[in-house]
């Protein structure tokens, strides 16, 4: 069996023995309980041929023209622009934090810069309650509905209390920026170390199968994280306990400064799931309906079956503007230089200048949408000028009060350790504020809630 | 979330039955299966009955969708039972020698015990117990008879439970156990005897040491011993450590033994 990529060659998945002559007796076939297979009498080893690999779909070109009609998902108007709309908002606030990182006044911020298209299009693809895994760069999963924060969809406030870590953080200012968490929302508060939420949205699923047939869970991660051996032991678990997993790999090209060649050498992440045993697809990462189509498919047979898939996003990290912004003021263009791992990176340290002009100018999610709809009449300059003002403006004020707000009382420091505060605990606290009251002058507790 | 390296349970009123300590296991986990219908048992070799015969019968009982075999692979078993525990559900995992805890040691440390702590307690893997035995193949040598507790000792966020097991598989301690499920209290240390001149603290299978040298300092020296079992390692039962070793201490000023 070989699987035919677009055009040339051929990437062989499987060995093609020599065939029998005529219907082999039960005694000639292999009877190991750990693989069905054919005998084979030739030495030949399996090409993991990575030029030739799984191909990427898509739908549009990279001029946001349809392909082939039968891929576009014909979503109604108000959902194309609700999906439009998230990514620019996600990107406006991404600009906003991360000046404000650069200012000093949050102390750590990580873009999405150039990979809003797989964020934003699974999200759109999946049920309001299906559980949600992230690594960090998922900011845009929770912005279901952006037109209407504030009925719907996480508060900008909430995404600048997180950063600020301050009183209104419903995680109580415990955790580094970026790190969101919202059980009404069906999103699993992120942590730090990488692929550690792979095996847990296994377990996720597997319960939330016993218990509801109708939800699904997402797991998403990068390139780098997959290879991580929890990796291997979600993928695993997903397949051999047939749970209602889809996860979501988002390949931008490089793990910090880490590019692929140095991550792996197999054909990606896509390849591996056919080793699992799991059912797998490329996609544009950039091109928002194949990321739409892939996960509103995958997500539905996941469910209907009780069967993982791995869906793996090509795309690219970009940062808009060569020069930094204007603090806080003016929106600059989309797309635009070298985008960073976070703001702990320089990354023109290991990318070329050529490498993201490419990207930035040839190929982005948001560019590539306005397109389609500018096609269909459906969006034009005033609506783009008057957007970016009014969602410019949100940010802003949404940012503005964050940064008024305290800090959460330091006595949190104790609480949800366990469920129930030992009495060693208290102790600790009850000795904070007793040192507080004698030495509390050389605290900034000003800025602390009481 | 509790690790527990292995437990038993102590004497109380009601009907009770002769079992060993595995067999006290199999009958706490057929309690925890039969009251909690989210509850699953999960594991390498959980399913024909387990290494050690703690879930014999349990899959027959209860389904395979509950007690099940998993992959060969801590990290995996410990990272998929905080994601049952992450819905509500009750996850009962099994490592199958302590020993082999370790792949799992990250998602223990960094992210089943501060899962309530980091997330300002929006979620939580409250309901994941860990399973480990120790101590418990003699023949074992290095990878079958580690007592990884005091790696866990230190780590906020988790309780780790930690009682009288056996020397070895065949030579296993028969107790009165009661049938009917009931509850102790964690965290409380047991006190097994009083003495006046030492306080002896130890858990697991030390107990049972600890137990013959009380006698033997009694009868050779004259010495009374304090024995007693800690039972939890975190958090553990500073008061009645204290409190005993305080007594002992003021009495003859003799050195504190563990």
């Amino acid at each position: 069996m070989s699987l035919k990529g677009r055009g040339r060659g051929t990437a062989h998945l499987y060995v093609v023995g020599a065939w029998p002559r005529d219907a082999e007796s039960p005694e000639e076939r292999p009877q190991f309980p750990g693989a069905s297979a054919e005998f084979a009498e030739r030495l030949e080893f399996i090409q993991p041929q990575v030029l030739a690999g799984i191909p990427v779909y898509r739908v549009m070109d990279r001029q946001g023209q349809v392909l082939r009609p039968s891929e576009d998902p014909q979503l109604p108007k108000e959902q194309v622009l609700k999906l439009y709309r998230t990514m620019t908002l996600l990107n406006t606030m991404d600009r906003i934090l991360y000046e404000s990182q650069r200012q000093g006044r949050i102390s750590f911020y990580m873009t999405n810069y150039g990979e809003e298209g797989t964020h934003v299009g699974s999200a759109a693809a999946l049920d309001a309650s299906d559980l949600v895994f992230g690594q960090y760069r998922e900011a845009g999963v929770t912005q279901v509905s952006p037109g209407v924060l504030l009925y719907r969809g996480y508060p900008l406030e909430l995404f600048m209390a997180q950063c600020y870590g301050n009183a209104r953080d419903p995680g109580k200012g415990r955790q580094m920026p970026v790190h969101y968490g919202c059980p009404e929302r069906h999103f699993v508060t992120i942590s730090s170390p990488l692929a550690t939420q792979i095996p847990q949205a296994v377990g996720a699923a597997y319960a939330i199968k016993r218990a509801d047939a109708s939800r699904a869970v997402v797991c998403y991660f990068g390139e780098g994280a997959a290879s991580e051996g929890d990796a291997h032991a979600g993928f695993n678990f997903a397949a051999t306990l047939e749970c209602p997993v889809v996860f979501f790999c988002r390949n931008n090209g490089y793990a910090i400064s880490t590019p692929t060649s140095e991550q792996y050498r197999g054909d990606g992440i896509a390849a591996r799931g056919p080793g699992y045993g799991l059912l797998s697809i490329r996609v544009d990462g950039n091109d928002v309906f194949a990321v739409y189509n892939a996960t509103r498919e995958a997500r539905r047979r996941a469910v209907a079956e009780n069967q993982p898939f791995l869906i793996e996003a090509m795309t690219y990290r970009v940062r808009p503007g060569k020069k930094p912004d204007p603090p806080l003021r003016g929106l600059g263009k989309v797309g635009g230089g070298i985008g960073h791992h976070s703001t702990s990176d320089d990354s023109s340290a290991y990318r070329s200048v050529d490498e993201v002009n490419y990207w930035d100018k040839q190929d982005h999610p948001i560019s590539r949408l306005r397109h389609y709809m500018a096609r269909r009449q459906w969006w034009d300059e005033a609506q783009e000028k008057a957007w970016r003002k009014n969602s410019r403006k949100m940010v802003l004020e949404a940012f503005e009060q964050a940064e008024r707000e305290p800090k959460p009382p330091p006595q949190l420091l104790f609480s949800d350790v366990y469920r129930e505060m030992p009495p060693r605990l208290r102790q600790q606290r009850e000795q904070l504020e007793r040192h507080l009251e004698t030495y509390g002058e050389h605290y900034p507790l000003q800025q602390f809630q009481k | 979330m509790t690790i527990l390296f292995l437990f038993k349970f102590h004497i109380s009123p009601g009907q009770t039955q002769k079992m060993n300590l595995f067999q006290s296991i199999t009958s706490a986990l057929d309690n925890a299966l039969a009251k909690d219908p989210t509850a699953v048992v999960f594991g390498e070799d959980v399913a024909f009955g387990g290494v050690f015969r703690c879930t014999v019968g349990l899959r027959d009982k209860y389904g395979k969708d509950r007690v099940f075999n998993t992959p060969l692979c801590e990290q995996g078993i410990v990272g998929f039972g905080i994601g049952i525990a992450v819905t509500g559900a009750t996850a009962i995992a099994e490592i199958q020698f302590a020993d082999y805890i370790f792949p799992a040691f990250d998602q223990i440390v960094n992210e089943a015990a501060k899962y309530r702590y980091r997330s300002g307690d929006l979620f939580n893997c409250g309901s994941l117990t860990i399973r480990a035995p120790w101590g418990c193949v003699g023949h074992g040598a290095l990878y079958h008879s580690q007592s990884p507790e005091a790696f866990f000792a230190h780590c906020p966020g988790i309780k780790q439970e930690k009682e009288n097991p056996t020397d070895s598989e065949i030579d296993l301690d028969m107790e009165q156990v009661p049938i009917e499920p009931y509850t102790i209290p964690l965290s409380q240390a047991e006190v097994l005897q009083t003495g006046s001149d030492v306080t002896m603290v130890a858990w697991g299978t030390q107990v049972h040491v600890i137990k013959e040298v009380a006698a033997m300092a009694q009868e050779k020296l004259g010495v009374s011993c304090e024995v007693i079992d800690l039972r939890t390692i975190l958090p553990w039962d500073t008061e009645t450590i204290c409190k005993e070793q305080l007594l002992t201490f003021f009495k003859f000023s003799k050195p504190i033994v563990q």
